[in-house]
């Protein structure tokens, strides 16, 4: 069934860089989550926004109406949009053991950070699948609906529901092209073994 | 930090508060020296004082702190001579 | 009716499109500006009428919607934190001349030093003046409740403005799923616009002129505090009518979770409340019987319903996330001051918590929920009346 459905709650941090569009994959989740019966909550890291600098977003999704408005800070699962954000931020920061990490890569080989214990990997080469899209934007992969597609997969979402989602909230050729992307790295994210 | 002591909401300036800043670049500033005027423009546009100066006498020499720039381009943007060009890194 | 995953300034945007707003002037400042944003887009997608009037301030922007009030028209403005206190004059201005308006408040802390994150300090200084307070705990509340204070606002026995506050950050650019009804369930809902005058031109009539006789000036003071008493029952009511059309009922002045069997009560309002279920969830696993009263009124204090839900309570837990310097948390000082004169006595302590935004979660609850039993049951009252936690 998947991590949506087994957990009563499944919270999970995005990190990126400001405008890679975080917290636009974080509204998406929940939008397809909604689209499940489930309920979610996202939210920004509340702050000033910092184009360039690494940020994080956050996501709730659950079977029951999400009534806590504290900061997650030991997430499930923790997706990363730009690898390069590792070497500045501890993204696996507070994960719970036999917590999943979705990780936008090229090689699909675990991380040289030392891993948390029980920390599943799986990767997903987002950036690759933005560039064969033309989704690109003054001259950056748009990378963050991709992942989303990725990580529906792991929480065992349909990928009917992401597509809806990303037709809601985007629209035109934007919509068209990122359906493309969310479609191919929901078939393409891949578990790392260890 | 007690409950009983005076806390006020001040602080002193220093450098790298927000951190390695460099970090958030995009695109990086490159000075070209064979074209730079010496006029110290980049300087004082530059919002996060990461561009160092120096009085030469005749004229600045300018360099740019890396560690801190963000890659804004504004010492791009100023610059008289175009003699800033932003190399892409990422 | 459409289920849409949006902020809670969004929800705000929509509900105000919804009332059918005529006029809707703002100033920026962060929580806020997204809900105008919102409503700036609307307007430019052509899909309503509304007009937008930019101002240089927000004491310009609550300005220019008393004026458009005042001459007969639905009119919003929505402000945070330091514009708030830029537009304190003017906030007077439109209660004391029982001019309906709605102005959504997205509660953020005051400077210095400068900071965003949400407190209930902006909203709470408010609530001397004559303004009808809700706070909201959901997004979708916040959607609802903006659209019923049209309704309450504007009825005769009333004819005050409101405030719908919603906390920054933890609402205001926090996502979740809504559902939005349709506009023909809001028309059939929101009668015409009703208002005690309208200043029309051609036609003398002067507002806020020098009172010849100072009794007449004290009535109407005193009447701007019998028209938000007679917005207790209207607040009922209007819930109730909303309730029918959307399903949707909050309980009007107060709502009570898991109150019916609860040996201690946890008290407040805003968005935490939330966590505050959670932590009555918690608590209960481990037999302590708490419950939720969650105050969704600050004006009107709903006095005698928050005296049914305390009553016969071992204590009670008010959480405030402001205070009032030098006394103790306004919702305590409220809730306190009527128990005391009904004669009721329990021990209520007051815990003020979350100030600047320091996040506080369902874990807090339940830690502040337990000490606070073994404080009662070992001095069989409290030991002090106000703690801040932590």
């Amino acid at each position: 069934m998947g991590l949506a459905f087994e957990k009563e709650v499944v919270e999970i941090r995005f990190h990126g860089r400001g405008g890679q569009g975080a917290v636009t994959a974080a509204h998406l989740l929940v939008d397809a989550a909604m689209r499940e019966n489930l309920w979610g909550a996202a939210f920004p890291f509340f702050g000033a926004e910092r184009r360039g600098a690494p940020v994080t977003a956050y996501a709730r999704v659950s079977r029951r109406v999400v009534s806590t408005k504290s900061m997650i800070k030991k997430p499930d699962v923790v997706v990363v949009l730009d690898q390069a954000v590792m070497n500045y931020v501890n993204v696996f920061d507070g994960i719970k053991n036999g917590g999943v990490a979705v990780i936008n890569s090229a090689t699909h080989t675990l991380p040289s950070t030392r891993l948390p214990a029980g920390v599943r990997i799986h990767t997903v080469d987002a950036t690759r699948i933005a560039l064969d899209f033309g989704l690109v934007l003054a001259g950056w992969p748009l990378v963050n609906i991709a992942m989303v597609g990725a990580l529906a997969r792991i929480l065992g979402m349909k990928l009917s529901s992401v597509l809806e989602a990303v037709n809601s909230i985007l629209s035109g050729r934007a919509a068209e092209l990122n359906s493309r992307a969310a479609e191919r790295a929901y078939r393409e994210v891949v578990e790392v073994e260890a | 930090m007690k409950r009983d002591e005076l806390i006020l909401p001040l602080s002193r300036p220093k450098v790298g508060v927000q951190g390695t800043t460099g970090s958030w670049r995009i695109r990086k500033p490159v000075i070209n020296y064979s074209k730079c005027i010496g006029c110290g423009i980049c300087w004082l546009y530059c919002p996060d004082s990461t561009i160092d100066i120096e009085d030469t006498g005749s004229r600045f020499r300018v360099s740019i702190d890396y560690t801190y720039c963000k890659g804004c381009g504004i010492c791009w943007t100023v610059c008289p001579v175009k003699a800033i060009d932003m190399v892409k890194e990422v | 009716m459409a289920r849409l995953t949006l902020t809670g300034n969004h929800c705000v945007a929509h509900a105000v499109k919804l009332a059918r707003v005529k006029v809707v002037s703002a100033y920026p400042i962060t929580p806020q500006t997204t809900i105008v944003e919102k409503i700036s887009e609307l307007v430019d997608s052509g899909s309503t009428n509304m007009k937008i009037i930019r101002v240089e301030s927000e004491h310009s922007a609550l300005a220019a919607v008393y004026g458009a009030a005042t001459a007969g028209l639905r009119a919003f403005t929505a402000t945070s934190s330091h514009g708030l206190l830029y537009m304190h004059e003017m906030v007077w201005w439109v209660a004391q001349a029982r001019i309906p308006a709605v102005m959504a408040i997205v509660t953020r802390t005051i400077g210095p030093p400068w900071n965003i994150w949400t407190d209930h300090h902006d909203v709470m200084g408010q609530r001397d003046i004559g303004w009808i307070i809700t706070m909201a705990e959901s997004n979708q509340e916040v959607l609802d409740e903006t659209i019923k204070l049209f309704k309450i606002t504007e009825d005769p026995e009333v004819f005050l403005p409101g405030i719908i506050g919603l906390d920054a950050f933890i609402l205001s650019h926090t996502v979740e799923p809504v559902e939005v009804p349709d506009q023909e369930i809001v028309d059939s809902f929101l009668p015409e616009r009703r208002q005690p005058y309208v200043i029309k031109s051609g036609e003398a009539l002067v507002m806020g002129n020098v009172p010849s006789d100072l009794l007449v000036n004290f009535r109407m003071r005193e009447g701007v505090h019998r028209g938000l008493r007679n917005a207790e029952k209207v607040i009922e009511r209007v819930d109730l009518e909303w309730g029918k059309l959307t399903g949707r009922h909050y309980g009007g002045l107060v709502e009570c979770y898991r109150c019916e069997d609860a040996d201690y009560l946890f008290a407040g309002a805003g968005a935490w409340v939330g966590d505050m279920r959670i932590a009555v969830d918690k608590l209960r696993d481990i037999g302590l019987r708490f419950g939720v009263l969650k105050i969704r009124y600050i004006r009107p204090f709903p006095y005698s319903r928050v005296f049914e839900a305390v009553r016969g309570r071992k204590g009670v837990l008010v959480f405030d996330r402001s205070i009032s310097a030098g006394s103790a948390g306004p919702i305590f000082l409220d809730l306190t001051t009527h128990l005391y004169s009904s004669g009721l006595r329990i021990p209520v302590k007051n815990v003020v918590t979350g100030l600047a935004g320091f996040d506080i979660g369902y874990e807090d609850f339940v830690k502040i929920g337990k000490s606070f039993v073994n404080e009662v049951s070992e001095s069989g009252w409290i030991t002090s009346f106000l703690d801040f936690y932590p």
